[in-house]
């Protein structure tokens, strides 16, 4: 058999696109392969809206709830540490909430909560996903001489006031995060939906 | 009768002779054992490559053995690793083997890292070299991370969350691509299901893969030695290096005496420290997987602290990009960078012995960087051990950034013609 070759310009069209179908097609088979890392139907179902019950929860108590399987914290704050919250603008990177993940329909106030005392927040450091600690008591502590009360971050020491906003100068870029809620009845909050609030 | 190419070495005649006609057989055994020449000067420094070899196979044999017996479900992963541990006929060995192996792969990878690096191992002809062996680590990284998961405690959680947010950095797609990567909301049983697949199919494969390449690299320039003369210059009548001694037996006799004596160490860790006081099983990970509360104080294991140490350094924005991203940034280029080495060496001469003192003192100031931000990162951030970190981050990637420079500059040594 002649490797001379009758008609270059022939076989240079049909080498390159049989290369360019069998690429695209190659590429294409992929799809199942990344498609299948999606979450599943399952997944999804899981993440359904979840329901809690306030009625119990004194001033300064927090609970927490699985929703999506992350911790939502539900924290009613006392008169004094609401009224505390404006004090602290100055010491914080996003007092307004302006960069922060959030519901439209969540004031970007200092309580960034649909009822004041109440706030609804999803537990996660914005910095690596870790869950921060509750510190309520306004007392100095070995991360902060001059603690107002909020939350601490074990892993890498970032601090929140107690509506979930982030002091200045730590690792955290943003504000915990507000997930979509509303309140179904005056003790019962829905998590994960907006109920016609946006 | 021609079968086989009838140029390659063939047994005289038997059974090895009817397969030598199908296969390399022989040919294979002088390449790779009986006529491997390396230098007769390899020192202690050289055994850690064999080594490597060595963990390797616990890793794959023990694993394999795990896998029996471990359950790949978030209701199931946790309990399964007591049942390996306490009822089990020696399962707990088993664990222990394969837990300590992991710490014991980096301690030997790391020292055989360093060894390239003192005596120029990654030069030319031997840049390949350097980069299969940094896709092993690379590889090795992921497979550690992976398998870390596994055991569903309370660190295997955290750490796996605070990994996976790196990626969440990332601006624009990061969310999207963590969640991919999860294939759920947070990390849940869909995860730890994935990251067993990679853990003991995917990446097994890709390690032993590139393992092969690394080694048929190595036979074929051939090994470097502590003066970084190629042996292959000066040949006997034979065709033999002068200074060459046979891979079979001298140098395999020689490693199984570093072999003994690791597997007395290593057997003194599973026996007595199989935690490693902490370091090897952190001690959050006795209590199961809990997504609503992190541990007091997570830290990853010891082989990621350096690189951990450098994410967390990073506490100030700049060029426009949060600290965040740029944490990833600079722990992402402290393990890129490793891979460009062939090319930030100008120096003439290969070997520290012949090398002048900036390089010696950089090599130093690496070592002493590496181990200082590993140690940091084991421990939580004060503001002054952040300034320690910094300082240690920059002078780690100073080592690679000044290299050009002060390898052209300095004076070296003249190098003889035969080593010593």
């Amino acid at each position: 058999m002649s490797n001379e070759v009758e008609n270059p310009t022939r076989r240079r069209v049909l080498v390159g696109a049989s290369l360019v179908v069998g690429g695209v097609g190659g590429v294409s088979a992929l799809t199942p392969f990344v498609a299948s890392w999606n979450p599943s139907a399952k997944a999804r179902a899981a993440g359904a809206p979840v329901k809690a019950d306030i009625s119990k929860l004194e001033p300064g108590g927090q609970v927490i709830v699985a929703w999506r399987g992350k911790p939502v914290w539900i924290v009613r704050r006392t008169a004094e540490a609401l009224a505390n919250l404006a004090v602290l603008d100055n010491s914080l990177a996003d007092p307004d909430s302006a960069k922060s993940k959030q519901p439209k329909y969540v004031p970007g106030n200092a309580a960034r909560a649909l009822r004041d005392e109440v706030v609804v927040m999803i537990g996660l450091c914005t910095h690596l996903g870790c869950s921060p600690t509750y510190r309520p008591e306004v007392v100095p502590t070995d991360f902060d001489a001059n603690w107002q009360g909020g939350f601490y971050c074990p892993c890498h020491g970032s601090t929140f006031d107690l509506s979930g906003r982030v002091y200045k100068g730590k690792p955290a870029p943003t504000n915990l995060e507000i997930p979509p809620h509303f309140y179904e009845s005056d003790t019962i909050i829905l998590i994960g939906e907006d109920g016609g609030n946006a | 009768m021609g079968v086989g190419n009838p140029n390659r070495a063939k047994a005289e005649s038997g059974i090895v002779r009817w397969i030598d006609d199908r296969f390399p057989l022989t040919q294979m055994w002088q390449d790779h054992m009986s006529k491997y020449y390396a230098s007769r000067t390899l020192n202690f420094w050289y055994v850690f490559g064999v080594l490597a070899l060595l963990v390797l196979v616990n890793q794959i044999l023990t694993g394999i053995w795990l896998t029996m017996s471990y359950e790949p479900s978030a209701e199931g992963a946790f309990a399964s690793v007591e049942y390996i541990m306490r009822d089990v006929e020696m399962g707990w060995i088993i664990r222990y083997m394969h837990s300590s192996g992991a710490s014991a792969f980096f301690i030997v990878v790391y020292l055989h890292m360093f060894r390239g690096l003192m005596y120029g191992s990654y030069q030319k002809p031997r840049e390949l070299i350097w980069l299969f062996g940094m896709a092993i680590y690379l590889a090795l990284m992921a497979e550690g991370f992976f398998g870390y998961l596994l055991p569903w405690g309370q660190m295997s959680y955290w750490g796996a969350q605070v990994i996976l947010s790196l990626a969440g950095a990332i601006p624009v797609v990061g969310e999207d691509l963590v969640q991919w990567i999860r294939g759920d909301y947070l990390i849940s049983g869909i995860t730890l299901n994935r990251f067993f697949s990679l853990h003991v199919i995917a990446l097994p494969m890709v390690i032993i893969g590139l393992v092969v390449l690394h080694i048929l690299a190595l036979h074929d320039v051939g090994s470097n030695n502590p003066d970084g003369i190629e042996i292959d210059q000066n040949k006997d009548e034979n065709g033999v290096p002068v200074d060459g001694v046979a891979f079979w037996p001298y140098h395999v006799i020689k490693d199984l005496v570093a072999v003994g004596v690791f597997l007395t160490v290593f057997c003194l860790v599973i026996f007595f420290f199989p935690e490693g006081g902490g370091y090897f099983i952190e001690k959050p990970n006795y209590e199961p997987a809990n997504s609503l509360k992190t541990p007091e104080h997570i830290a990853p294991v010891w082989y990621f602290t350096p690189y951990y140490s450098m994410l967390r350094a990073i506490t100030f924005p700049l060029f426009g990009l949060d600290a965040k991203f740029l944490g990833v940034i600079t722990m992402g280029g402290a393990i890129a960078i490793l891979f460009v080495m062939p090319w930030l060496d100008r120096s003439p001469v290969k070997s520290m012995r012949y090398k002048g003192w900036m390089s010696r003192l950089w090599l130093g100031i690496f070592v002493v960087s590496f181990v200082i931000l590993g140690y940091l990162g084991t421990l939580a951030t004060t503001e002054g051990r952040t300034m320690v970190a910094q300082l240690c981050t920059a002078l780690y990637f100073l080592y690679f950034i000044l290299m050009p420079f002060y390898t052209r500059m300095e004076v070296t040594k003249p190098v003889p013609a035969r080593v010593v």
